[in-house]
């Protein structure tokens, strides 16, 4: 795997709603294997951020190139991007309709990716990853919060993504089953994923995270490894926002 | 009262067919109808949404007896003046038309009640997947908005059936019509109207019953 090799590129990225400028210069470089992990108070603009990588969100100015694709550009087909950008939300959002094994199936299925039978043998296959191979014929409401995050994950892993986005992935859920979902998201930036990683855990970010990016304000103040960053910080609102959740 | 039955059963009971079958046709246009408009209406495009919004206002702003006046009588005499020839449209035709703009303007604001219920991160979770918006619509917000919108939906039904009954004035057989011609006949309106009113009743409440039935197996499905 070389190392240098950008993932992402994001050059003097601007986003407003309405007359709120939410990021207000941002430009950050991600590697290929790479774990970022994006700390800052709320409404920093983190996860803004997140959701312009993959569109979600329509930018104001500036470019963010995804594997040497520019995804701000109106002639891309987005949807071809997306493919191979994973996202798992806060909330879950799991289609309620559909059993387990569905929602993971879905979109490999309807996007030709895998015919029918590839894609449950690959759901089964996540689903026992992720530890709820007994799961697969439920619907989503019969789950407790850790196993629908667990089953957002493998159902973004679904489509094989090279670049995966959590957006505050544990923030919803009971202080016991944020530790099942950490251990899922472990093994996959151990297995070399490229991943942007939205959360307030910071012990997460200290074991896992190559990288901690400082957000305040819709600007980066500071980033630097976990040790740099949570050991020695520079900044005077970095300090005075680990002093806080620390 | 058993008098006018055997007299006039079978004519009540055959418009009363009538009434069903420009009820159920109206039904059905409307449906479409109410999913195009609600698709314009809910989507991002200013023009689709203008021309969405026109409709429904439009329509709604109409009393249905006024768009069945202009439809039947209003349009014939448009192709006239335009000098197309040959353009007939038959009380069937003219009232299937009123009913189904009437009822798709109501069935569009429905649908798009429906559609906008679903949780915003259900249509962001199917496009961060790679899906399109259209594939989002049709496989993940659609299919959860249904449930919620079935019950307005079986009411409007219910509203369109006896909604019906203003089309009489346009001249077709439909229960209404017949009827006022069998009571003039007679002179028994207390027992004619009632004998109406309870033929009514009793399409509708079957047709609740029926419609219950199928949202609890509906709901069941989804648990």
């Amino acid at each position: 795997m070389d190392s240098s090799k950008k993932k992402v590129q994001v050059k003097n990225l601007k986003k407003n709603f309405g007359k709120l400028e939410v990021l207000k210069d941002i430009s950050i470089d991600i590697s290929e294997g790479e774990v970022v992990v994006l700390l800052g108070p709320s409404g920093s603009g983190k996860s803004t951020f997140l959701r312009c990588v993959n569109q979600l969100e329509t930018v104001t100015a500036g470019s963010i190139i995804v594997d040497g694709i520019d995804v701000t550009d109106k002639h891309t087909d987005i949807n071809k991007v997306r493919e191979n950008i994973g996202m798992v939300f806060q909330h879950f959002n799991l289609f309620p309709h559909m059993t387990v094994l569905k929602n993971i199936t879905l979109a490999p299925v309807e996007l030709k990716k895998l015919t029918q039978e590839q894609a449950q043998k690959k759901g089964m296959e996540l689903l026992a990853r992720v530890g709820l191979a007994d799961k697969a014929d439920t619907y989503p409401n019969q789950l407790s919060g850790g196993q629908k995050q667990r089953v957002a994950i493998a159902r973004a892993l679904a489509m094989n993504p090279d670049i995966m986005l959590f957006d505050e992935p544990t923030s919803a859920l009971d202080p016991e089953m944020v530790g099942e979902v950490l251990e899922v998201m472990r093994e996959l930036a151990l297995g070399g994923m490229t991943m942007a990683v939205v959360t307030h855990e910071i012990g997460f970010a200290r074991e896992v995270a190559n990288r901690i990016v400082f957000m305040d304000g819709g600007y980066i103040v500071e980033q630097g490894t976990p040790e740099e960053i949570l050991k020695n910080p520079k900044q005077a609102r970095t300090i005075d926002f680990l002093n806080k959740v620390l | 009262m058993i008098s006018i039955i055997q007299v006039y059963g079978v004519m009540l009971l055959k418009s009363m067919g009538n009434t069903l079958l420009l009820c159920v046709l109206s039904l059905l246009f409307a449906m479409v109808i109410g999913l195009i408009i609600a698709l314009f209406n809910v989507g991002k495009n200013r023009v689709l949404n203008f021309i969405g919004t026109l409709f429904v206002d439009a329509v709604r702003g109409v009393p249905l007896i006024v768009l069945a006046y202009f439809v039947y009588f209003g349009v014939p005499q448009a192709a006239k003046m335009l000098n197309v020839s040959g353009f007939r449209l038959s009380a069937l035709t003219a009232g299937i038309i009123a009913l189904s703009m009437n009822c798709g303007a109501y069935m569009a604001e429905i649908i798009r009640a429906g559609i906008e219920s679903v949780d915003k991160g259900q249509m962001e979770a199917s496009r961060s997947l790679g899906l399109s918006y259209g594939k989002s619509m049709r496989l993940i917000i659609i299919p959860q908005a249904i449930r919620t919108m079935i019950p307005s939906i079986i009411n409007q039904f219910i509203i369109t059936l006896k909604d019906t009954s203003i089309l009489s004035v346009i001249g077709f057989p439909e229960l209404v019509n017949t009827a006022k011609n069998v009571a003039g006949n007679t002179f028994m309106n207390l027992q004619v109207w009632a004998i109406v009113g309870i033929m009514y009743m009793v399409v509708i409440i079957t047709l609740s019953k029926v419609a219950k039935r199928v949202e609890r197996r509906l709901k069941r499905g989804q648990q």
